[in-house]
């Protein structure tokens, strides 16, 4: 291990790139928050409410899982952010762990006889995860781009400057825009995932009427992000002092620079775009798939564009110096070194949830399965 | 390090973790061990084609499922507040502590959620095979889950398999193999796991005892309690071989720790060891702080001084050793290592005024400091008690180290009664009439929870005042912001947890009335 040539620098990008496919996968597994806000609004009666629980809550524990190994592999590969963010952000962060915590009890005992507050109150918990969770995500991301009120002192302690504790970044209209437009896309992804796993017409069509709105209320603010990012200040680092400095256009200028990353974000929102006109139009029940694959490429295409090309991922607006970049949050050579190599058994990881899926996915949610004496949400 | 942290938000910082490990501690050890009772109930089913078994293994299963949710729910908070309450720390050694969770989130997590599904709703959808390996691979999965995350914990108990960089400030891996097979680490899991396994047994046999009271479902009860008590009579002498072990490593390399396990206020030779006894107040005192001594004891003579040495004449240091030092006996006394740690954290600072200052010359010479073997074992490991102020804050609560630490012992003995006496009824046939027994089993239920809860109370009370063994304190390890923000979380995860305890419980009990389904 000791003789094998692996620079600091390429392990830095290495372990940026695998926090950056989490994070994509983790945006793309939102479809069952997305799915748990139309707990209310979707079905027409009780089957069909069960009958969408049932869907996308069989796949609760792989969004769940994904979060955390999210933050494990943030903690692991970039200390400083998790040390600095997650002391800083107080607020957001805790809201965002309550609402996972009302989640993962509210499937497995919202159906159960004896648990006490009544079905309602788990679907209301649901509900809450479903919200609260894509648009605090969303909204944290967001200040990546537009910057957190923090100063690091010289043994890298974190003083969060606002007594707000991290919930300040719903007052930048650009946070709050990505926080809707990841909300937004989970729910979108949420009604496709059901449109493609239940055997139900009725269900269906119902999903498919709430397809448009999302789409529009999604594509607004998703836009909307965008645009204020490419031409606004972006946060510059200097490769050779880690001096960091306002540029103009910065992230137009990573878009341009980096063609790769513009073709892949190009090739994302393409995706989307077609799924979303697939399933609106052509009525594909598969159109899942292609928003799938364009929501994970986006957002990969996203954190490319914060983190790389010297910028800074996670900027201080309140002390530009104290900024995190790649460079300076990292672990050491050795820790990043250890980390790859067990990095290498992702593929296989992947490998097994997609056998498991399969095997899983297999047959469609079916009244019939429901009305089965067998284990259910 | 601690000079602008308030002694409030330390205090409410330390109430969250421990409330939020001691509500996560309350669900996962039944995860741990039910988690393989039901893998071997399925692989009775599926060799013996006997439907039975299927209807027994689904029944446990299903008390799994519920208990599995809470402890996920709990458990994200866990990982995460590792940065929110602790966040000097989560720098300062997450070089090292957040590779093993990174491991777990990839190795073990995932295993366990994405086979949970099909152990739950495959049955139908699967092979037969294919789902009693997914069963096994959630069992295999929660396990490994317990071992990352207790490397990391081992790793705070005794810092191993790593280097200061002072450029950076922080603690830096330099053996990936010596953080994992760390000692401490090695122990903690055996024990912890095997913990598991127990209450898990325990349970089973307490449920299966109410079956057999009610005179209902005899046979999927005398089952259960065949599998749960070989089951758990294996996991006990594993149980106490890990926690012999577990001790041992604990008079190595946290001695404070041990010595307040064993309330042995004065080291001495031919040290017995305490089977049980009552503490009171001593007149002894180290700065303000009042030693113990003992009301009555019950002790082997020599015991202790044979376990820690294999020698009966060898000396065991008490508190008091530990504190002021003993020249004879080689010990370094408090004073001392705090005069050497503040040495260290000078050294640290000159070479940080060397940086800004862009005096090359010093600020590499003081780096070259920090590389050399003597200035890292004779000071820098001593670097934590530049931020202890008193001789008697090294002290943990002798109390509560002592009685957790002993109860926990005597109920991991009678377990072991317990276990051998089912299987001795059950082989004779005469577990349905021994009524009292019955009774006995069912009331046992919260003993090994009691248990369980008293080993963590036991390895983070007597830890204090370390979050890292002799390197950092927890009063600056603390994240800084205002204690008003962490006094609510405190309440809010307070009510939250404690409302879904409420539900957890009513369902099991509801689930567990209405029996296995036919």
């Amino acid at each position: 291990m000791t003789t094998l040539m692996i620079s600091h620098l390429f392990l830095q990008n290495y372990w940026w790139i695998i926090v950056s496919v989490l994070a994509s996968f983790l945006v793309f597994l939102m479809f069952v928050q997305g799915g748990q806000s139309f707990i209310f609004t979707l079905p027409g009666n009780e089957m069909q409410k069960t009958m969408i629980v049932n869907t996308v809550g069989r796949k609760w524990d792989l969004t769940f899982t994904t979060l955390v190994t999210f933050g494990g592999a943030f903690f692991a590969s970039f200390p400083l952010f998790y040390a600095t963010s997650f002391g800083g952000a107080y607020w957001v962060w805790i809201a965002i762990l309550f609402s996972f915590i009302l989640q993962a009890v509210a499937y497995e005992f919202r159906s159960k006889p004896g648990n006490v507050f009544g079905q309602k109150t788990f679907d209301i918990f649901l509900l809450l995860n479903g919200a609260l969770g894509p648009l605090l995500i969303g909204t944290a991301v967001a200040t990546f781009f537009t910057g957190s009120r923090f100063s690091l002192d010289e043994m890298n302690r974190v003083t969060w400057a606002s007594s707000w504790y991290g919930l300040e970044a719903v007052t930048d209209v650009r946070n709050l825009a990505l926080g809707l437009a990841v909300f937004y896309l989970a729910r979108v992804n949420g009604l496709l995932y059901i449109i493609n796993s239940v055997d139900d017409e009725d269900l269906k069509a119902r999903s498919l009427k709430k397809l448009l709105p999302n789409s529009i209320l999604f594509l607004v603010p998703f836009l909307f992000f965008v645009i204020a990012i490419l031409f606004s200040e972006g946060f510059a680092t200097d490769p050779s002092t880690g001096s960091v400095s306002m540029e103009k256009y910065k992230y137009l200028h990573n878009l341009i620079q980096m063609p790769l990353v513009l073709i892949i974000f190009l090739a994302g929102v393409v995706n989307v775009l077609y799924g979303l006109y697939a399933a609106l139009f052509r009525k594909k029940n598969g159109a899942i798939w292609c928003t799938s694959i364009g929501t994970i490429l986006a957002v990969f295409a996203i954190f490319m564009l914060a983190g790389f090309n010297n910028t800074s991922f996670y900027p201080s607006s309140h002390d530009l110096q104290s900024s995190l970049t790649i460079r300076n949050a990292s672990s050491s050579l050795f820790t990043l070194k250890t980390m790859m190599f067990v990095s290498f058994i992702v593929p296989f990881v992947i490998a097994y949830i997609w056998y498991a899926w399969k095997s899983m996915n297999i047959n469609k949610i079916t009244v019939d399965e429901m009305n089965l004496n067998e284990h259910k949400y | 390090m601690t000079e602008n942290i308030d002694l409030t938000l330390i205090g409410w910082s330390r109430a969250q973790f421990a409330l939020t490990a001691i509500y996560h501690w309350l669900f996962v050890p039944l995860t741990l061990g039910l988690s393989f009772i039901v893998a071997i109930m399925e692989t009775l089913y599926v060799r013996s084609g006997n439907e039975e078994w299927k209807k027994i293994t689904r029944f446990w299963m299903t008390l799994f499922g519920i208990n599995f949710a809470i402890g996920v729910a709990t458990g994200i908070i866990l990982e995460f507040e590792f940065g929110t309450n602790w966040s000097n720390y989560s720098w300062f050694v997450g070089d090292i502590f957040g590779a093993p969770l990174a491991v777990e989130g990839i190795v073990a997590f995932f295993l366990e959620s994405t086979f949970i599904a099909v152990m739950f709703f495959g049955w139908n959808k699967v092979s037969r095979k294919f789902h009693l390996i997914s069963t096994w691979l959630v069992a295999v999965g929660s396990n490994l889950s317990a071992l990352w995350i207790l490397v990391a914990n081992g790793w705070m108990q005794n810092p191993v398999g790593m280097a200061f960089n002072p450029e950076t400030a922080r603690n830096e891996m330099v053996s990936f193999w010596e953080v994992l097979f760390n000692q401490v680490a090695v122990d903690k899991f055996l024990h912890t796991i095997s913990s598991g396994f127990l209450l898990a047994s325990v349970f089973v046999l307490g449920i299966s005892a109410w079956f057999l009271l009610k005179k209902r479902e005899s046979s999927f009860a005398r089952r259960s309690m065949l599998v749960a008590s070989v089951f758990g009579i294996l996991a006990s002498f594993m149980n106490a071989y890990t926690g012999d072990s577990s001790a041992r490593t604990i008079a190595k390399v946290q001695p404070v720790k041990f010595a307040a396990m064993e309330a042995l206020t004065e080291g001495k030779t031919n040290a017995g060891l305490v089977a049980f006894g009552v503490l009171k107040e001593s007149e002894n005192k180290v700065g303000e702080k009042y030693l113990k001594d003992f009301l009555f004891k019950i002790e082997l003579p020599g015991l202790l001084s044979m376990m820690t040495s294999g020698d009966r004449d060898a000396y065991v240091p008490g508190v008091i050793d530990l504190v002021h030092g003993n020249r004879d006996r080689n010990i370094m006394s408090f004073d001392e290592k705090k005069t050497r740690g503040e040495l260290a954290r000078k050294t640290l600072i000159d070479y940080k005024n060397a940086v800004k200052e862009g005096n090359t010359a010093l600020r590499d010479s003081l780096k070259n400091v920090f590389a050399e073997k003597s200035f890292n074992s004779e000071y820098f490991r001593f670097f934590g008690y530049a931020s202890v102020e008193k001789a008697e804050d090294l002290i943990p609560d002798l109390s509560g180290t002592f009685y957790s630490f002993h109860l926990m012992v005597i109920l991991g003995f009678a377990f072991i009664m317990l276990f051998a006496l089912t299987l001795y009824h059950l082989f004779r046939g005469t577990i349905e009439k021994a009524r009292w027994f019955l009774w006995l089993c069912l009331l046992s239920i919260p003993l090994p929870y009691i248990a369980s809860e008293l080993g963590w109370v036991l390895a983070e009370l007597g830890r204090q005042p370390w979050i890292i063994q002799d390197l950092m304190p927890v009063s600056a390890a603390v994240t800084n912001i205002g204690s008003g923000s962490v006094i609510a979380t405190f309440f809010i995860f307070a009510a939250l947890f404690t409302t879904l305890l409420i539900a957890e419980v009513s369902i099991m009990v509801k689930q567990i009335k209405s029996g296995p389904k036919h």
